[in-house]
């Protein structure tokens, strides 16, 4: 498959370095940063001692006999991140690049969220490291997030809710990019996926590779063979990369990316990139984009924030061209579902975002008759209001009494 | 470049001015704002006000180099339904009725989806004399830049404070009519005063181009145009003028008050003896 991106940040025609120029030198100065921290051992050593002993890693490789059974077909395992410190595999990245602002002088952090996840891991992180970070969220999501907002706060964030354009992730993305602008001196940009201008993109997904390696390993030793899928949902595509990226070569594994299919197929109604097949460039990258006829970014739609984002991350789109990945899309209903089922029959509550790639699984568990392993990328304690909310016949007026 | 550099009205208005030894006013406008139908009207009086050179801006959805008052702008004229083709389609008005030199400003992705090729071809048949793309780094720009030296079109770029010299020296070959220098690190807006970062960025440029110089971001009073005047060869204001339109938008004395404003800035402007 050869290794990309190219020296340019490239993933085959995607990816790349759209933006104001303020922002190239700094970019330079981050990717020349990133390259020499990665080949320094004290910095390898330092991370993988904090992804152990702080975040929790190795996170545990589960196989889920009650839903397999259920499902039929398939032996599906999990692949547990959502057991991780914050609730998420966000906490992977967090931590690289915190270690890395601080190798480069930077003592402010500034991040978007959506739903969240990364937004905690990132106050976490700041947290831990003494550094001031300020988090840009969408009104809209701090609206349908709020016990992850009160997270940040309690955590020593300062949440800054963007009223802008849909009022969610996308729109945090832009304003921490004008806070970036603004104060690149003194301020490192931790965004939290697989997105933006390069090196972003690669060095996210380094950071995140440590779940497919674990993973590969991990099923190797239950099974003493490889999967036949992967599940993973992919938003900007975080987890999914992260967990795909160790099987690339292993030719006969399945990757199937999981998108949001929101409430319908019209545009506006869901964050099902690979619906459409013009790319664009949003956010510094050139990948597949949700956009009007006029080059305008669309509206998406989901029930998860998370995935609730109009591009995809660019090596996503030159997987999804080469045929390597497939990507599918699920709909609001089915993931909430899924959500539920799987809390009845396994006992785990998962984040909306990830109830996606279950569904998704369960759909197809009939297709396969070895194992598959859908990445838990979080839990589902920050969705309790959503949750609540859909399943009303669970919680009665007066149930109490 | 294996094309010729463009002749276009962008490159004799900095000659003609050189010989005049006065500095441009280029005035920026989101096209589409408060509507296509009243945006000659606004660029007509920002001429008989002095400007020199017309900024036309694409609004897009997602405007990461802009601070509020032209997020609000580029809201406004989607929201009134404001596209590439029409804007296109207001240049030609434009073009009809005056020789004023138009650089059509731009994020890449609605000029993406446009085609590249197509809007090079249309913009230089309409009469626009040059494009700047806000997030097209010169990295990726290599086809833009041959496209439009083809059609006899100026490619303006950004260079900024935080531009390393290498950058500026990039920055500074791909780039024909003129050179735009960001005064800070920022996005676009009004400031009470203008970045000390102007000086140096424009002396580090001198040394490395003999293109014209604009400064531009932050840059909206006369005593800003007076001091950056002073220095460079074009003066960019935006936000101020973008201000006025939200203000009086609904006013019959919006054209006025641009031309007042346009009027005052170009009056600050310093005559430079050759």
């Amino acid at each position: 498959m050869g290794a990309f991106p190219d020296a340019r940040g490239h993933f085959g025609p995607y990816g790349g370095r759209y933006v104001p120029e303020i922002l190239m030198s700094p970019l330079e100065e981050l990717e020349a940063a990133y390259l020499e921290a990665r080949r320094d051992p004290s910095f390898q050593a330092e991370l993988e001692e904090l992804l152990a002993n702080y975040a929790g890693r190795p996170t545990p490789l589960y196989q889920a006999r009650r839903l397999s059974e259920l499902a039929g077909g398939a032996r599906i395992y999990f692949k547990r991140e959502d057991l991780l410190h914050t609730g998420a595999h966000k906490i992977n990245n967090c931590l690289g690049q915190v270690l890395l602002a601080r190798r480069m002088g930077k003592r402010r952090i500034i991040a978007e969220t959506g739903a969240g996840q990364h937004g905690v891991a990132t106050a976490t992180v700041c947290a831990l490291f003494g550094m001031e970070c300020v988090v840009y969220m969408g009104v809209e999501d701090m609206r349908r997030q709020r016990l992850n907002v009160f997270r940040m706060r309690l955590l020593g964030a300062k949440v800054v809710g963007v009223d802008t354009g849909s009022r969610t992730l996308k729109d945090a993305i832009s304003e921490a990019m004008r806070d970036w602008v603004t104060n690149v001196a003194t301020t490192h940009y931790l965004l939290g996926s697989a997105l933006g201008a390069h090196p972003y993109p690669m060095m996210v997904r380094d950071f995140q590779r440590i779940i497919g390696v674990e993973a590969r390993r991990q099923i190797l030793e239950a099974e003493g063979r490889l999967p036949e899928a992967i599940f993973a949902c992919v938003g900007g595509g975080s987890n999914a990369i992260g967990i795909f990226h160790a099987f690339l070569e292993d030719e006969g594994v399945r990757l199937i990316g999981v998108e949001a299919g929101g409430a319908g197929d019209e545009l506006g109604r869901h964050a099902a990139r690979f619906l459409t097949t013009t790319p664009g460039v949003l956010h510094g990258t050139y990948s597949y984009l949700l956009q009007n006829e006029d080059g305008q970014v669309a509206l998406t739609h989901s029930v998860s924030a998370g995935l609730d984002y109009a591009a995809v991350g660019p090596e996503h789109a030159w997987l999804y061209d080469r045929g390597r990945a497939e990507y599918v899309r699920v709909r609001d209903e089915e993931a909430l579902e899924a959500a539920r089922t799987l809390a009845r029959v396994e006992g785990l509550l998962p984040a909306l975002e990830s109830a996606h790639a279950v569904a998704e699984a369960l759909k197809r568990a009939r297709q396969f008759s070895g194992a598959v392993i859908v990445n838990l990328s979080g839990r589902g304690d920050k969705d309790i209001d959503i949750y609540r909310e859909h399943f009303q016949d669970l919680d009665p007026p007066h149930a109490d009494h | 470049m294996t094309h010729r550099t463009p002749t276009t009205r962008i490159s004799r208005l900095f000659a003609r001015l050189r010989e005049e030894g006065r500095p441009a006013l280029i005035a920026y406008l989101t096209a589409g704002d408060p509507s296509l139908e009243r945006t000659p009207a606004l660029v007509a009086a920002l001429e008989r006000g002095g400007a020199d050179l017309i900024e036309l801006g694409v609004p897009f959805s997602d405007p990461v180099a802009d601070g509020p008052v032209i997020q609000r702008a580029s809201e406004r004229a989607l929201k009134a339904g404001a596209t590439l083709r029409g804007i296109l389609e207001t240049a030609r008005r434009v073009r009809a009725a005056s020789e004023i030199p138009i650089l059509l400003f731009t994020y890449l992705n609605p000029a993406l989806r446009y085609g590249l090729e197509r809007l090079a071809i249309d913009a230089a048949r309409i009469g626009i004399d040059g494009c700047l793309l806000t997030d097209l780094s010169v990295e990726e720009a290599g086809g833009w830049v041959s496209l439009a030296r083809k059609n006899n079109l100026d490619t303006v770029f950004l260079a900024a404070p935080t531009s390393t010299p290498e950058r500026l020296r990039l920055v500074a070959s791909y780039s024909t009519g003129f050179v735009y220098l960001v005064s800070r690190t920022g996005v676009t807006g009004e400031q009470a005063r203008v970045s000390e970062a102007v000086g140096p960025l424009v002396a580090a440029m001198r040394a490395i181009t003999h293109l014209p110089l604009a400064v531009g971001f932050g840059i909206s009073r006369p005593e800003h145009a007076a001091s950056v005047g002073a220095i460079a060869d074009g003066v960019v204001v935006g936000s101020a003028f973008v201000r006025l339109v939200e203000e009086s938008a609904g006013s019959a004395e919006l054209e006025q008050r641009i031309e007042s404003l346009a009027q005052a800035l170009r009056a600050a402007l310093p005559e430079r003896k050759r």
